[in-house]
């Protein structure tokens, strides 16, 4: 019987500077960072004693990498948010990584509350620059100039769970998704006539397994650092995906993985097909708004990524009939609309404006283009391309196209809200966000796995959350409404 | 890559152009007229919220590479 499992998405944000005057992106992400506070309040920085982001999942730690250790080092801002999330400065772009959440529906309601924090966060900073200074804020993965920044998805797999079946079961998964999580995009870095292609990240990588993220960019990533109990957890560090504004795509990005993963773990996946070349399958069915060209697998026959896909689906419906009596709500959402938008892609790929933002983003193109007679490359188009990605209500076209009714909503708009100051009720993000919120003058740093505070003693005292489904409102919240103050709590805690 | 071939012919305005043919109904024109106005009511929208100097803008946007 699969564990319960959890999961957090990390997004770097774009970030683009108009005005007067000249303001680099690391500062101008810092200014945003720095702009986003709770009436005042002094920040409760990151704690990063249980980061080793260079242990490899296969077994050793790599002495040397190009992964930098930035932020609080170079006074970059770094702060955890009453929500649980962590907001930041990552390289060179606002980070904001969700709460730790059970359901893939949360996930949808904690990315959103994400994407207000950086609208209401580029607003500040603005005020806080020259008149005239606009702060733009793009979630999107590329600048269609060759540069490339993440969206990775986090999710707890049990350590007995062996890194190689995982790797082997989800290769073929990862190539064939951009069919729904693909976020468009015109053009290519690949050179030859691309006009436009469902992911905006595939491009960028180059080999199967690796433990990089910004240099040959592996469709499988391998960093080992799971942010939890390391005898029982990993992290599966998924860094292939794009960012979705379509809350259909999140949900399904998120709920599909959910779900396999617990199919892999209890090996009750039937034997697939490998591909023959995955980093070239992954470029092909990215360039194939069809869905229909064959992949090479390595048995010499070919499947297209519409066939791979419904295999998978087939095998989650198949276990899930074997494993749950009555099928939760949630799980049966995400497997109804998996296998709907399967059956428009291959009937329709247009179709599925409104659901996945790749289709979405392509009708407004084609439309935009055929009224001003433009070319596929021409500047204009590209704005089209950009702008969808607007976190701006008020600008953003994706956003535009919401209040025009365009685009399927699954949450609503009250639960975004409350989740920009609120977190997740039922893992450990609730504890890290009511600490915060109830004592933050005595919390000197917070981290995924921990809390640190001071209160007056000898030392500081380090709370450690390493069960990510501990620390709920049910299990924690009468404690934390019965005492006063936090000496009292770290009292109660040790007792 | 030669696969771009694809993707551009299977783009456009071919495609859109024949779903208005396909309902001979006259609720199905009347459903295709709104469409249309509702498209045009779009680009409209969207010709006002573009960024104004949107080639400059786009050449000018340049991102550092992330993870």
């Amino acid at each position: 019987m699969a564990t319960p499992k959890f999961v957090g998405v990390e997004t770097e944000y774009g970030i683009a500077v108009d005005g007067p005057t000249e303001v680099n992106p690391v500062l101008a992400s810092s200014l945003l960072v720095g702009a986003y506070r709770d009436g005042g309040d002094r920040d409760v920085r990151w704690d990063h004693s249980d980061e080793h982001p260079l242990r490899d999942a296969r077994g050793y730690e790599v002495p040397d990498a190009h992964e930098p250790v930035v932020d609080d080092e170079l006074g970059l801002a770094n702060t955890v948010l009453t929500n649980g999330a962590r907001f930041y400065v990552d390289h060179a772009h606002p980070e904001y990584a969700t709460p730790e959440c059970s359901t893939a529906r949360d996930l949808v309601v904690w990315d959103k509350a994400g994407e207000r924090i950086l609208e209401d966060a580029a607003r500040r900073a603005a005020a806080s620059l020259p008149p005239g200074s606009r702060v733009l804020v793009h979630k999107n993965n590329t600048d269609g100039k060759g540069a490339a920044y993440g969206t990775h998805e986090n999710y707890l797999v049990p350590r007995e769970v062996p890194f190689g079946r995982l790797t082997r079961q989800l290769l073929p998964f990862f190539v064939t998704r951009p069919i729904y999580t693909g976020a468009g995009r015109l053009g290519t870095e690949l050179g030859g006539e691309v006009a436009f292609q469902l992911s905006q990240r595939a491009d960028f990588f180059e080999v199967e397994v690796g433990l990089e993220t910004t240099l040959k960019r592996p469709l499988m990533n391998t960093r080992d650092e799971p942010h939890a109990d390391p005898d029982r957890y990993r992290r599966l560090h998924v860094i292939n995906g794009d960012a979705n504004l379509c809350e259909v795509a999140t949900l399904l990005k998120v709920g599909t993985m959910l779900l396999l993963l617990d199919v892999i773990e209890d090996d009750a996946l039937p034997a697939l097909p490998e591909l023959a070349e995955p980093v070239e399958a992954f470029h092909q069915v990215s360039h194939d708004l069809t869905g229909t060209r064959p992949l090479r697998l390595d048995d010499g026959t070919t499947a297209t990524a519409l066939e791979i896909q419904e295999r998978y689906l087939d095998a989650c419906r198949r276990y899930v009939k074997d494993r749950d009596s009555a099928l939760d709500p949630g799980t049966a959402d995400v497997l109804e609309r998996w296998e709907a938008v399967l059956a428009t892609a291959a009937s329709d790929p247009r179709a599925l404006a409104g659901q996945v933002d790749w289709a979405t983003k392509l009708e407004l193109l084609e439309s935009y283009r055929e009224r001003h007679g433009l070319a596929w490359d021409h500047d204009r188009l590209k704005m089209v391309d950009l702008q969808y990605h607007d976190v701006r209500r008020d600008k953003g076209l994706f956003h535009r196209l919401v209040e025009r009714g365009r685009v399927e909503r699954l949450v609503s708009e009250a639960e975004i809200v409350a989740a920009i100051d609120e977190p997740p009720p039922d893992t450990r993000a609730w504890f890290r966000g009511e600490c915060i919120r109830r004592f933050r003058k005595q919390i000197v740093a917070a981290g995924w796995d921990s809390l640190i505070f001071d209160v007056g003693g000898e030392a500081l005292q380090r709370v450690p959350m390493m069960e990510p489904g501990r620390g709920t409102r049910e299990s924690v919240g009468p404690l934390l409404d019965s005492v006063g103050s936090a000496a009292e709590l770290l009292e109660q805690l040790t007792s | 890559m030669s696969d771009g071939g694809q993707a551009r012919e299977s783009g456009g305005a071919k495609d859109r152009e024949h779903e208005p043919e396909e309902q001979s109904a006259t609720t199905g024109e009347e459903t295709s007229r709104e469409v249309l106005d509702d498209v045009d009511e779009l680009l409209d929208e969207i010709d006002d919220v573009l960024e104004e100097n949107a080639e400059e803008f786009v050449r000018g946007y340049v991102q550092k590479g992330g993870q």
